[in-house]
């Protein structure tokens, strides 16, 4: 009989899938004893057996690329790395449905789902975001203007709980109200209520034809009336975006429009025109498009208003900014854009600034930022009383003990 | 002990009926058995509990205080739109509250600057979009009820529609909403901002089908009418060409509006109900419908004509007009209703499978019709895989409704088998309780039940809908495996 909870994990995993972890390791700072590695669902749910068993606080990790998003946990005894847990189950590309286990990279599904002209409407620029990462953290890019978020996308689960039990909500179905949305729960939910280890997604036609018309203005509501425009336009864009590179700098307004060949290119140059401020068509998105405006190193805010508002985003961002150089970019269609900031910005400042821009904005999260600006601000502001009972009540049911990513989420979950 | 029990619950109800009367007005609060009764049954007739209650609160207030009574006294409650749910979602509790949201109809809000309007849960469906339409948007949820159906239990059902092929389901066009959870907090999940943070609880409540608590407001998103829409009938020799045009359709990368197929017994049944004029002789309608700017629709419009030629459709006919489009829904939209001029008793199933199996899927369900006797006809929306078998007997003939239900059952397990769900869009309810631990593991159930008592600790909202054996919410959860201890001392009940 294994006495020590390494040697547990050991015998239920193999010796190779289990070791002591390393600096390398940590989430926000905070060091894990040990790192499991699984390759499925089944080994995710014996891992998390032994994990109940010793009562292991457990963080999961996909590719690791944002593991620093989020909150700091308050401790990690095992960091369950799902990177071995790659494949594609099934690509039904009659009934346009993929399901992929949870650490495959989402590339490497768009990839597969292409070759039959398709696509997962899911933009992610960077190659190693997982399947369960993007789920967990409930990443979008700039076309869920038109084919919606992750949540949206995401027709069937299936999660390991704190306790290892195996559940699966949803299907492979895109049409299906049986029992309770759970995909949409744990969407955005930063691996606190259960371990992702497969999803089906549903997919889409990839259209022939993209144009992108881009116009750029100094005026804060000149730009969003170019956004209004094109959001109220009958063009039907796939994504509206705006980039600032720098608080009071020129502002770029750009749509994608898409569908067949020759038709697209037509609306497109019909929409410049009706739009003005000397609005071009291009035939390839500008080199923003889809990116963060903050590297791996950088400090990347999340702040939304109504679609409606964005200039006083844009204002309210060049007020609060000071010297920050911040730069704003992200779903002007939407109203929820980023903000991106160097690392090594002033703390005190970073967190003046969020805190401005929850007062003047609906929301403000620091999306990821170094430890000395976590330690300033809590990175996910303040969540209506009501709403975070029912969210810990949540949280309390799916994790009675509070061992999965704790302190990681909203009002300190 | 019996009579006990009911003469303590009668007590207990006659206080909660005094308690309604300071918070409502005296016409809201209905006892008088005669007026309960025409509230036992929603659109599913073959389900009927007369309420012991019925409130018709008129703002959001007096849902909260009636659901706070309700709560202080531990009496069940059930919330009620317009009735046409066809699961039983809003079958009364016999011993409980029925709230019916009949006179919350206003539309409180419309910001075409931000393409949202605020309404109440009564509102009905199609009234969301006669108030904007003029202005050039529309309520993209569009089930074939949505003359008469409300937009809390469109939210409530997530329902669907012909469109959806294309725009989703109610759960894409909702930004937020307030409830009133069991516990009579009144709450806002969602909201005019996007992808705020926390857990999506609004995704969750979002067809709960009545469990999580009472909406009494509803943010919903409007959409910019298309530009163009351009719909056309074709007629096809059966099902499996029909079925062939539209994977060509699919696989060429178009996103039709709608696809909708009828088969033979399902246009017959149109046919004499409402003269909708459908190709003679055919095996199979579709009717396909693309939407979107101009430009993109006619040079699609091209290529779904040239599918459907190429499997073999012997008549197609483009609507020219809007009176031509309402003809070809007409026979569409009318099918349910029509069927019982051809059968005196009918059963409308509700199932969904991998779009790919429609033909397999279709072949057994003529076997089965064959083997039984038992008429099935088929309208489906043949985008989404979403099957509506509608059952045919005659309840005078004996064994005649347990055949059929026999039937409507396999045909659900058709569904299980090739991957797909028991539902698409009419949801569980009372009606299909039964099923969901063949489609669910009692684990997946557990776990979704953890949602639920997150809500309604004391399991008063909606009871002894969706899951098939309640879960007791108060134990700490995860732990437990065979008989509850409280089941063993005898102490709780689970059925
Ligand atoms: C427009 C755009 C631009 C972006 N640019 C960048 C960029 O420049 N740099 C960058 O680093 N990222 C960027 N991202 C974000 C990045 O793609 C996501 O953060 C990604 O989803 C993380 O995936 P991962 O597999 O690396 O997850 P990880 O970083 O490993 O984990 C992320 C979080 O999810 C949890 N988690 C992971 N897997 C699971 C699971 N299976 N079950 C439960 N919880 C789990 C973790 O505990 C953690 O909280 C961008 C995204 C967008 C939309
Ligand atoms: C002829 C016909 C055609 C139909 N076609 C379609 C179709 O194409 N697509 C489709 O999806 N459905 C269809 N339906 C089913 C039905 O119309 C829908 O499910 C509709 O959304 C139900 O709305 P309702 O107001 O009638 O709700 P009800 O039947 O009154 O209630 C349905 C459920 O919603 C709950 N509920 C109602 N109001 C609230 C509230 N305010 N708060 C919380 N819960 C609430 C109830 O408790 C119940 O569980 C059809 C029905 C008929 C009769």
């Amino acid at each position: 009989m294994p006495t020590t909870t390494k040697d547990a994990l050991a015998a239920a995993l193999g010796a190779d899938n289990v070791r002591n972890a390393t600096d390398a390791d940590a989430v926000c700072g905070v060091r894990p004893q040990w790192v499991a590695t699984v390759d499925g669902t089944e080994s995710a749910s014996a891992a998390m057996k032994i994990a109940a068993e010793h009562g292991l606080r457990v963080v999961p990790r996909g590719s690791g690329s944002k593991l620093d998003w989020g909150a700091a946990p308050t401790q990690v005894d095992l960091l369950l790395d799902l990177s071995a847990a790659t494949g594609i189950v099934e690509h039904a590309a009659g009934d346009l449905v993929v399901h992929a286990l949870a650490g495959t990279p989402v590339a490497e599904v768009d990839e597969t789902v292409r070759a039959a002209g398709q696509q997962l409407a899911i933009d992610q620029p960077l190659p190693t975001a997982t399947v369960g990462g993007v789920i967990a953290t409930g990443t979008s890019g700039p076309c869920r203007h038109l084919f919606g978020g992750v949540r949206d996308l995401l027709i069937g689960i299936t999660v390991v709980r704190a306790d290892g039990t195996v559940t699966t909500a949803g299907g492979k179905v895109v049409k299906n109200v049986a029992g309770y949305d759970l995909g949409k729960v744990y969407t955005g939910s930063f691996g606190t209520l259960g371990v992702i280890t497969e999803a089906v997604f549903r997919l889409h036609p990839v259209a022939a034809e993209h144009r992108w018309i881009s116009a750029t203005t100094t005026d804060p509501s000149t730009a969003g009336e170019l956004a209004d425009a094109v959001r109220h336009s009958q063009a039907v864009p796939s994504a509206i975006e705006l980039n600032r590179a720098e608080p009071d700098g020129p502002i770029t307004v750009c749509a994608q429009l898409e569908g067949r060949p020759s038709a697209t290119h037509d609306r497109a140059a019909e929409l410049a025109a009706t739009l003005g401020h000397g609005a071009d068509v291009l035939e390839a998105a500008p080199e923003w498009w889809g990116r963060h405006p903050f590297g791996p190193d950088g400090i990347g805010l999340r702040v939304a208003v109504e679609p409606a508002k964005v200039p006083h985003l844009l204002t309210a961002v060049r007020d609060a900014a000071g010297d920050l150089p911040a730069t704003v970019r992200g779903a002007a269609g939407l109203g929820v854009l980023h903000v991106g900031l160097p690392g090594d910005a002033d703390p005190s400042a970073v967190a003046d600034l969020v805190t401005a821009l929850r007062d003047r904005c609906g929301y403000a999260v620091v999306e990821r930022a170094p430890l000395p600006v976590l330690a300033e601000i809590d990175p996910w502001g303040p969540v209506a009383p009501g709403l975070l009972t029912l969210m810990r009540r949540t949280k309390d049911q799916f994790d009675p003990e509070h061992r999965l990513a704790p302190g990681r989420f909203v009002g300190g979950i | 002990m019996q009579a006990t029990s009911i003469e303590t619950e009668r007590s207990t109800l006659d206080q909660v009926v005094r308690r309604f009367r300071d918070v409502l007005p005296p016409d809201s609060v209905i006892t008088d058995p005669q007026q309960r009764r025409t509230y036992e049954c929603d659109g599913l007739a073959s389900h009927r509990v007369v309420p012991a209650v019925v409130v018709l609160p008129d703002t959001a207030e007096q849902v909260r205080d009636i659901v706070r009574i309700c709560a202080e006294h531990d009496v069940p409650f059930v919330a009620r739109g317009a009735g046409t749910g066809l699961s039983g979602g809003a079958l009364p509790h016999s011993d409980g509250v029925l709230v019916v949201t009949a006179k919350m109809r206003r539309i409180l809000e419309i910001d075409l600057d931000n393409e949202r309007a605020v309404v109440e849960p009564g509102v009905i469906n199609l009234d969301v979009t006669r108030a904007v339409s003029g202005q050039g948007y529309y309520f993209a949820p569009d089930p074939s009820s949505q003359q008469v159906c409300s937009v809390g239990g469109n939210v409530a059902e997530n329902s669907g529609g012909a469109h959806c092929l294309k725009y989703g389901f109610t759960t894409n066009h909702i930004l937020a909403l307030e409830v009133v959870t069991p516990d009579g907090e009144v709450v806002e999940l969602g909201g005019p901002v996007r992808e705020a943070p926390g857990y999506d609880l609004l995704g969750a409540f979002i067809g709960s089908e009545g469990t999580l608590g009472v909406v009494t407001k509803i943010t919903v998103r409007l959409m910019r009418t298309p530009e163009a829409v351009k719909t056309l009938l074709a007629g096809f020799p059966s099902t499996d060409e029909a079925g062939a045009a539209v994977s060509a359709i699919i696989a060429d990368g178009v996103t039709p509006a709608a696809i909708e197929m009828m088969d033979a017994l399902a246009i017959e049944a149109a046919e004499q109900a409402v003269q909708c004029g459908y190709p003679e002789g055919a095996g199979a309608v579709l009717v396909v419908e693309l939407d979107g700017p101009a430009a993109e629709v006619e040079h699609t419009f091209a290529e779904v004509q040239r599918h459907c030629e190429a499997h073999g459709a012997f008549e197609i006919r483009v609507a020219a007009d809007d009176h031509e489009r309402a003809m070809i829904w007409k026979g569409r939209k009318s099918a349910f209703a029509a069927v019982g001029r051809i059968s005196p008793d009918y059963i409308v199933q509700d199932g969904v499978i991998p779009r790919t199996a429609l033909p397999e899927v279709l072949g057994r369900i003529a076997r089965l019709s064959a083997e039984t006797g038992v008429r099935v006809a088929n309208v489906f929306h043949a985008g989404d895989g979403n099957l509506h078998p509608l059952v045919l007997f005659d309840d005078s003939e004996p064994g005649a409704g347990e055949r059929a239900e026999e039937v409507s059952g396999a045909i659900l397990d058709l569904c299980i088998e090739h991957g797909g769900s028991i539902t698409g869009e009419h949801g569980v309810g009372a009606d299909k309780v039964k099923y969901m631990g063949r489609m669910f593991t009692a684990d997946d159930l557990d776990t979704m039940q953890r949602v639920r008592c997150a809500f309604d600790p004391a399991g008063i909202c909606n009871p002894g809908k969706l899951f098939p054996t309640p879960r007791l919410c108060g134990e700490a959860p995860g732990r437990r495996r065979g008989v509850h201890p409280l089941t063993e001392a005898g102490l709780a009940e689970q059925f």
